[in-house]
């Protein structure tokens, strides 16, 4: 459980940062939280030759609303999400999720950031912004640039960052009223992946779903929205046939694998009871 | 309630003392084996093998070498120059230190390297190439026992197969009789999953070997420091280290539970490598290495039966195992127990038949296994009859509570003989069950289950009513490597009146620090903040033979009893002498001797211990201490009574214990608050094995959870509200008439837990899943039923 050998950098500026990244290129990683790249690097699954911690920049570490955006600074901590009366009201999700993740020590340390920058669909936070349709900003040499998150997320553990980028904030858009959320995962402990994970948020007109996104956690290579059952749902009131159908559009569009958790039978049935469980409870929520 | 002897200031037995530990615990002031730093000292990690089961083809160390401060790298060749390479296990099994020229499983020790830090020994651990030839391994024991497999141990001159020993007990013929005229017969194949105690501590020790004056002392996490001193002595007195010459410290040490006592390849290594350099070598493992490499505990593939009328009335049970050792018998049992004390598994029901066997065979696993907090196989035993039991009363329509209040062995008819051959020392099983039944509400319960039922809801509730067996053991048949299982205790009072208390047991979280001063402290009325109780370092504490099996209590607990009566007696001769009146005019009350009908006239227990220094009787020894060897006349048989209430998601296979009554009969108890602690972690102990750990390999011979990440140790989050109770009938045969407590719960929960499960399910035909059981095989056999 120790790691091999390798260089520590401490930059005080985001430039500093970036000009490290150049200079390094991928021999570098980022350490923001750590909790997904240490223990990685204790197994030495990974083998950075240099760590440019970036907890010493300021500026990213705030929640704040602006311009009908919540922007959360990328070394938010997922303590401070989970406790953040503007995230959690606006999105109980954040709620739902946070406490889900790991245990509170490693939320204490865990970035908001680094739980999308690791670009793993076995973590909380994909879903959640894939369903909240957040926006990702990331910081370059030449710049800021804004990315959609459905553009975000392009392989497994393959995220839009360039080499020379760092993922410096997310923003998500305040909800309109009668907008509800919620997510859940099965664990077969405290802290472990999901079995299967359902981010949903949605907003209703009448009985009606208005519009709503749904994001699955640990139920492909790749985190991914479940479009055809937002499509499906899309106008509809939200009876027990409609979300039967939608979950079962989602079970037959994720691809997980069998593993120590269960079959992928069983995983495909999971999202299914999940996802319907959770349009529930967001519509509650909504109402 | 508890009634105490003694006054709270001298806090005797039944007193909920603080735990004396806790002050350095608490502060971060433990010292572990990891916190031993020495002068000089080097530090060893080990290369492991990625196969099953594979020639070593070539070991190249010049990369490992070239790595800065890397000093050696010893391999298997090196350790058979000393003839090290080899070691006897407890079972009188062998097993490699260091390959010579095969592995026998992965993680398996294959190199060594020392180095003059740990981080350099880990760089240099990485830099060793290894070359192998896998071959195909054998994972399954029911495959290793076929007579065409390949033989695995082509070590052992002649091995013509892959058994290891055969082992019965009760009347075969007997048994086949009852069984064939039986009204009702019931029959239940199980696997009692492959399981690591995972304690918090991994292992580890500092080896100390002392060139010039030819000593070795060895610091280590060992649940037996004595007995570990003695093979010690064994294993390497042919190049010198006699057992005059050796000694070995256990520090605090951070959870043993078994995984503590037996004798790891890596002390070996260490021993000789600072045997070889004069220099400390320091090894302690990782968290993957613990939980891959570490002796494992159960894995008995058992098929059991039950025999009765349709009355339900219980007449025999018969009992087939198949025991996977992996590469080696390295079990941790007393040496004529091959199954340690399975055959307590007739349980606690009123029977005169049974008849069981078993078979061990090896396997490409790491080798083992250790009694996981469970006394030597009785959690195996216990989760066999308490199974089949609830599969008996299903079968002849009974109420499983009322079917075990028909058959429990009546509280007048102990001494009870077992139709093993155990005699039951006491017990009052009905009233355990009945404090139960009321505690958790058992009638409301079962109405609430039937409306439930009817809405296709799934609740189940589960009972388990075990009889342990500790304390291990009466000399007569316990030994390990032929050294009796007694323990010690040995008690020296200051002429001031405070003492010292030395035992050869070793404490790794059971507060012996407490519980031993106050079992002094009843029996000589000092004040048990007054009494330092010290283990683990050989050259000071008596020869014992260690802590597991929860034998603390009942061995080196009676010797503390017994060594402070011996102390007592003196006192009363130097009361008599100082008082000027006979003996027999002299009345005890604890602390003090005073003269019957003039209770004004009396000396306190100190004043009797200075007399004993400052003023003794003539022709009396001086000075005031006593050892004593206790040698149990019986093991002690403590019970308990569970009863488990889940609530099932049909959906998605999710189980909640939503409550969980545990009421125990440990005798009479030391300290209520340690019981309770006790408790507490064997419960959470045994909803591990029932419902989230169990070791799995693939067919390769990998381990799939080698890792916290995937081997799944309950935390506080997974445990219920648990609710505790007791029962006391002490044991008549043990001097302070206490049973002992540490493994009844990790014993008695798992089934009553899978037997909650399977009465959740039962109204679906689902009548066995094996333990652990975990929402996906929920939902699959839901599924397979249609239910869903």
């Amino acid at each position: 459980m120790i790691a091999q050998p390798f260089q520590y950098e401490a930059p005080a500026t985001l430039q500093d940062a970036i000009g490290l990244l150049q200079k390094y290129g991928d021999e570098a990683k980022i350490l923001a939280g750590g909790h997904s790249l240490i223990p990685m690097m204790k197994l030495r699954f990974a083998t950075p030759g240099y760590l440019i911690d970036i907890n010493n920049i300021p500026g990213l570490s705030s929640i704040q609303e602006e311009n009908g955006f919540i922007r959360i600074g990328a070394l938010v901590r997922e303590a401070e999400v989970e406790h953040s009366a503007l995230l959690t009201g606006h999105y109980p999700i954040f709620a739902d999720s946070t406490r889900l993740i790991a245990d509170p020590q490693v939320r204490n340390m865990g970035t908001i950031g680094g739980n999308l920058a690791h670009g793993d669909a076995a973590n909380d936070h994909p879903a959640v912004m894939l369903a909240l349709r957040a926006r990702v900003v990331a910081t370059g040499p030449k710049g800021s640039r804004t990315i959609a998150i459905d553009d975000f997320f392009q392989g497994f553990y393959t995220t839009a960052l360039e080499p020379e980028e760092i993922l410096t904030e997310i923003q998500i858009p305040i909800p309109p009223g009668h907008t509800g959320s919620a997510y859940y995962k099965l664990e077969r402990k405290v802290g472990d992946y999901a079995i299967a994970g359902v981010a949903v948020v949605l907003t209703l007109d009448g009985n009606l779903v208005k519009s709503i996104g749904i994001g699955l956690t640990n139920v492909n290579p790749v985190p991914m929205r479940a479009s055809r059952s937002e499509e499906f749902l899309l106008g509809k009131p939200l009876t027990d046939e409609n979300l039967a159908q939608a979950g079962k559009l989602a079970a037959e569009d994720c691809s997980p694998s069998t593993d120590l958790r269960g079959s992928e039978e069983y995983k495909r049935d999971m999202v299914a009871v999940v996802l319907r469980r959770m349009v529930k409870l967001a519509a509650e929520r909504a109402k | 309630m508890i009634q105490c002897k003694t006054s709270k200031a001298i806090g005797g037995m039944g007193h909920s003392l603080k735990r004396k530990e806790d002050v350095r615990f608490i502060q971060g002031a433990g010292h572990y084996v990891d916190d031993i730093k020495l002068d000089g000292m080097l530090y060893m990690d080990i290369v492991r093998s990625p196969y099953a089961y594979a020639k070593i083809k070539n070991i190249d160390i010049s990369e490992a070498m070239k790595v800065p401060g890397v000093a050696a790298v010893v391999t298997g060749k090196d350790l058979e120059k000393y003839n090290l390479h080899w070691m006897p296990t407890l079972m009188s099994d062998t097993q490699m230190v260091l390959p010579t020229d095969t592995v026998m499983y992965q993680a398996q020790e294959v190199a060594a390297v020392i180095a003059t830090s740990r981080y350099a020994a880990r760089d240099g651990r990485e830099a060793v190439k290894v070359e192998y030839e896998p071959m195909k391994p054998i994972m399954d024991p029911y495959k290793s026992m076929d007579p065409s497999s390949p033989v695995l141990r082509t070590d052992k001159p002649g091995k013509s197969d892959n058994h290891i020993w055969h082992w019965e007990v009760g009347d075969k013929a007997k048994t086949d009789e009852v069984f064939k005229k039986a009204e009702v017969v019931v029959e239940q194949h199980m696997h009692i999953p492959r399981i690591h105690v995972a304690s918090i501590e991994t292992c580890g020790c500092v080896a100390d070997y002392d060139k010039i004056n030819n000593h070795l002392t060895m610091y280590m996490t060992t649940q037996a420091p004595h007995a570990i001193r003695t093979v010690i002595a064994l294993v390497a007195g042919h190049v010198g280290l006699t057992e005059e010459k050796i000694r070995v410290v256990s520090p605090d040490i951070g959870g043993g539970f078994g995984g503590k006592v037996p004798v790891y390849p890596g002390y070996v290594i260490a021993i000789a490598v600072s045997f070889l350099t004069g220099k400390p070598v320091k090894w302690i493992e990782d968290r993957s290495e613990n939980l891959q490499a570490d002796s494992f505990a159960r894995d008995y593939h058992i098929t059991v039966e039950m025999a009765g009328t349709k009355a339900g009335k219980i007449q025999a049970t018969r009992f087939k195992v198949l025991a996977d050792h992996g590469y080696t018998d390295a079990s941790a049992n007393p040496s004529k127990f091959h199954t340690g004390l399975f055959s307590i598994g007739t349980g606690s029901y009123d029977y005169d038949t049974a008849f069981m066997e078993a078979d061990a065979v090896y396997t490409n696993k790491p080798p083992g296994g250790v009694a996981y907090r469970c006394s030597f196989r009785v959690t195996e035993a216990v989760q066999a009859i308490e199974r089949i039991t609830d599969l008996f009363a299903l079968k002849v329509g009974k109420d499983p509570a009322q079917l075990r209040m028909e058959n429990f062995i009546k509280k007048e008819d102990f001494p009870w003989k077992s139709p093993t051959g155990w005699t039951y020392d006491s017990g009052d099983y009905h009233a355990g069950l009945k404090k139960a039944m009321e505690a958790i509400g058992y009638d409301s319960l079962r109405k609430e289950q039937a409306e439930k039922r009817a809405k296709g809801e799934l609740m189940g509730i589960g009972i388990s009513t075990f009889t342990e067996i500790v304390g291990a053991g009466p000399s007569k048949d316990f030994d390990i490597l032929g050294i009796k299982m007694f323990d010690s205790a040995e008690i020296r009072v200051h002429p001031t009146g405070k003492a010292i208390a030395r035992f050869g047991t070793k404490s790794q979280g059971q507060g012996h620090e407490t519980t031993y001063a106050q079992i002094i402290a009843e029996e000589l009325g000092i004040p048990a903040e007054n009494i330092h109780v010290e283990e683990g370092d050989t050259d000071t504490a008596p020869y014992g033979l260690g802590t597991y099996a929860s034998r603390s209590t009942p061995t080196a607990g009676a010797a503390a009893a017994v060594a402070a009566r011996k102390l007592r007696d003196k006192a009363r001769k130097i009361a008599a002498y100082l008082l000027e009146v006979s003996e027999e005019d002299l009345e005890w009350e604890p602390g003090k001797f005073s003269v019957k009908g003039a209770p004004e006239k009396a000396k306190t227990i100190q004043e009797i211990v200075f007399a004993a220094y400052t003023n003794h009787p003539q022709g009396m020894e001086a000075g005031f201490e006593a050892t004593h060897y206790y040698d149990p006349p019986n093991l002690t048989f403590p019970s308990g009574a569970y009863i488990c209430v889940v609530d099932i998601d049909k959906e998605t296979g999710q189980i909640k214990v939503r409550r969980f009554v545990a009421i125990d009969d440990c005798g009479h108890i030391i300290n209520p608050m340690i019981v309770q602690g006790q408790v507490h972690g064997g419960l959470t102990q045994g909803i591990a094995p029932a419902m989230y750990e169990e070791l799995i390999y693939d067919e390769d011979g990998n381990i799939l959870n080698g890792t916290f990440m995937d081997y799944l140790v309950p935390t506080a989050v997974e445990s219920p509200h648990w609710e505790t109770g007791h029962v006391v009938t002490p044991s008549p045969h043990h001097p302070i008439g206490a049973k002992g407590v540490g493994e009844s719960p990790t014993v008695g929960a798992p089934p009553a837990i899978a037997n909650a499960i399977m009465d959740a399910l039962s109204p679906y035909g689902i009548h066995h899943i094996d333990i652990p059981i975990t929402p996906f095989k929920v939902w699959k056999a839901l599924k397979e039923k249609g239910v869903i």
